[in-house]
């Protein structure tokens, strides 16, 4: 099953190697792995998807609290979550009569084009990962030429948070 | 007055109460030494830097405090890598410093540049490159803090060539602020109570003992709870000495080379009481059988370490001394019941054996003889990796805690010698061994010139069987007797130690073996002791790799 973890770190040089340096060395599957700072600039938040079972995601969890710049994991799987991934997508569109299809696509899916070569449309999307998926598995007949994603990013519904201040979960 | 950063190394690691590092030097960490010239700290220096890593180690398990060591960037850092990695398998704490190129050379592939930190980050407990010299005490503060505390391990230093120069106010922190670091961990009293429960109830239950209880002073404690409830203990070849071998409730070693009792005793147990153990699989054997009919209670500082090889029925998560002492109060006295008749049988049944008659000079009574003459003595019993460690694992009586010093997680041949000069350091007053195999002392021999500047008296007993012997049993168990580069040719190591100013004596009957030992005990000097002994001599019982703990062969 698939997990999404929110972790806090110090925001220190060398932290993402650390986290990415653990998964690897211990052969856990990243899916993705999305990092920036917080509200607080000292402190980076890591949202990183990680295939497992039960018992793969509590050894993730235990060892990734044993690096000493990690302060706080979430697992807020099976927790109440929006969770957003962006996409920028290019896509063959030498065919000018393809054209319309693929706005009619982009259209639907609350993308957007936000580059127009001569052969290729460039889109922009956000939206879940479902949504996301979606759009990639509706332009592939057009021909992609690359994608760019950026990995999930969640946070919690409500007045629940992951932050620094709000209490372990586990 | 402000301080360099080399003196505000000095000054934080006397600080820290360091009267002794392993060292070696060049051009990265030029500064330092030129500060270590002015100060009390005791500086001994190895003839290799993975000498200066295994020295400090081996200080830190005869001493129990934090071994240092400390070597200049690029080559000399790398050096240090497998006495890092041993040390981080076994949780040894260590602080390990190296030199750096200066901040603004650092990425540009300079001369003698190696990213030490990237290079150590699977092998240390955490790692530090310091850009700013006002960071370097609390750097250090928080080093020791790391390496000492929770789980022990070994912490590295990166310290740039400008850093080291660079002048600053010098004031040493009182305390440690690390949000994401809380090592002081007590048990629930929840988790205290169903472990006496269980305890209550169990019928056949065994003690397994990891070096956990070494690290965390818990050899009371564990022998007030066996004692209690009549358990019988197993040890792991990194709680050797734990538990007195001589008691009545000791099994000895469990697992791969470990006593046939003590593997039946755990195999049949229906409760496994795991303490500071990490269910390593030279212990277990195959997980799947391993003490199939137990309940398990895991007691341990590590919560990664609880469910990780083996299902674990009750988790007390804490410091291992702290969670034995009360759950000594907790649980009451036990009578002796048929278990304990099971076991006096198969200790009468499968002691450990060997056949003194046939063949040559046997190394498991090199080491009978070691250990008899050794038994009233402060003794430290270092060893190489082989057949020679289990021999000395299975044939030496230890009943003190941190008297045996050997490379157990990594198992790192080259390990027990400078280990041995570390220990002779640490303890000047302790008989000092370094068993060792004829492959083994080969891989750091030349840390015998330090053991002879430095006037340390380390006996070295070379179990000589021309024979790199446990590869060499290995194939001969596993690959038909296709020997392939497992024999292997040595100096004579008598004459070799006498080039070096240590003294050498051979041994090819067993009637010269006690008075060898003597003169050697005897002698101000260090002595290699080259014991020619059987050729193929196997270690035995033996678990096969990935088999029952109670499918043993020669058990
Ligand atoms: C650094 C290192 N290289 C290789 C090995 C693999 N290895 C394990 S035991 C052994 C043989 C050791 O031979 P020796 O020191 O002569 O001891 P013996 O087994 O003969 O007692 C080898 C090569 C190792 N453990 N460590």
């Amino acid at each position: 099953m698939r997990h999404t973890l929110a972790v806090l770190v110090e925001n220190n040089p060398g932290v993402l190697t650390r986290v990415a340096g653990l998964f690897s060395r211990r052969g856990y599957n990243i899916d993705s792995l999305a990092v920036g700072r917080t509200e607080n600039p000292r402190i980076s938040r890591m949202t990183i998807v990680v295939e497992g079972d039960d018992l793969v995601i509590e050894q993730v969890t235990k060892q990734l609290h044993k690096l000493v710049d990690v302060l706080k994991i979430s697992d807020i799987t099976s927790e109440e979550y929006v969770d957003r991934e962006l996409m920028l997508i290019k896509v063959n569109s030498a065919d000018q009569s393809l054209r319309a299809e693929i706005m009619q696509i982009v259209d639907i899916f609350r993308a957007r084009i936000v580059d127009i070569g001569r052969k290729s449309l460039t889109i922009e999307a956000t939206g879940d990962e479902g949504k996301i998926n979606a759009l990639e598995q509706s332009l592939r007949p057009f021909g992609i030429r690359e994608v760019v994603r950026t990995g999930k990013i969640a946070m919690l519904r409500g007045q629940k948070s992951t932050s620094m201040e709000s209490k372990e979960e586990e | 007055m402000k301080l360099t950063g080399a003196e505000i190394l000095v000054k934080s690691l006397e600080a820290e109460g360091v009267d002794t590092i392993f060292g070696y030097p060049g051009g990265g960490v030029l500064n330092i030494y030129d500060a270590l010239y002015d100060c009390n700290l005791n500086h001994v220096l190895t003839r290799h830097e993975q000498g200066a890593a295994h020295a400090a180690d081996g200080y830190a398990r005869a001493t129990g405090k934090p071994g240092v060591c400390l070597a200049t960037s690029g080559p000399g850092a790398t050096n240090l890598v497998t006495g890092l990695a041993n040390a981080y398998m076994d949780s040894i704490p260590l602080v390990a410093l190296t030199g750096q190129v200066a901040t603004n050379f650092i990425g540009k592939d300079s001369f003698q540049e190696a990213d030490i930190t990237g290079i150590t980050l699977p092998v240390t407990k955490h790692n530090y490159l310091v850009k700013d010299v006002k960071e370097l005490s609390r750097v250090i503060k928080e080093a020791f803090h790391i390496a000492t505390t929770g789980r022990p391990g070994p912490v590295l230093i990166d310290i740039p060539k400008d850093i080291s120069a660079t002048r600053t106010d010098f004031e040493y922190p009182e305390t440690v602020n690390l949000r994401g670091y809380n090592p002081y961990v007590e048990a629930g009293q929840e988790q205290i109570n169903l472990a006496a429960q269980a305890i209550a109830g169990a019928q056949r239950p065994v003690i397994y003992a990891g070096g956990g209880i070494i690290a965390s002073h818990a050899s009371a404690e564990l022998k007030q709870l066996a004692e209690l409830i009549l358990a019988p203990v197993t040890t792991t070849l990194m709680a050797m000495g734990c538990f007195p071998e001589n008691h009545p409730l000791s099994l000895g070693m469990l697992g791969m080379h470990g006593t046939a009792y003590a593997n039946y005793a755990v195999s049949d147990c229906d409760l496994l009481i795991a303490v500071g153990a990490r269910f390593d699989d030279r212990v277990t054997g195959n997980v799947a059988t391993f003490a199939p009919d137990a309940k398990i209670i895991h007691i341990d500082i590590d919560p990664a370490e609880m469910g990780k090889n083996v299902r674990v029925d009750i988790r007390v998560l804490g410091d291992v001394k702290n969670s034995l002492a009360r759950l000594v109060e907790r649980v009451s006295a036990k009578m002796a019941t048929e278990w304990q008749d099971k076991i006096a049988r198969w200790k009468k049944e499968h002691p450990l054996s060997y056949d003194q008659k046939c063949g040559g000079l046997k190394p498991q009574y090199v080491i009978e003889q070691i250990s008899e003459l050794t038994k009233d003595r402060e003794a430290k019993i270092c060893t190489e990796v082989g057949q020679h460690q289990m021999w000395a694992a299975q044939y030496y009586t230890f009943t003190q805690p941190r008297s045996f010093i050997s490379s157990g997680g990594l198992g790192t041949m080259g390990y027990g010698f400078p280990s041995s000069i570390g220990a002779q350091v640490g303890c000047p007053d302790a008989t000092v061994f370094n068993i060792a195999g004829d492959g083994s002392i080969q891989m750091n021999i030349q840390e015998l010139a330090t053991a002879v500047q430095y006037e340390l008296p380390v006996n070295v007993a070379i179990m000589n069987n021309g024979f790199l012997g446990m590869v060499r049993q290995w194939q001969e168990m596993f690959y038909k007797r296709r020997y392939c580069n497992v024999e292997i040719t040595a100096p004579d190591f008598v004459k070799l130690a006498e080039a070096y100013g240590a003294e050498g004596i051979r041994v090819t009957e067993a009637a010269q073996v006690k008075p060898a030992l003597e003169q050697a005990m005897a002698s101000s000097k260090p002595v290699f002791l080259d014991f020619i002994v059987e050729k193929e001599e196997n270690v035995f019982p033996m678990v096969p790799p990935g088999g029952s703990l109670n499918k043993m062969i020669g058990g």
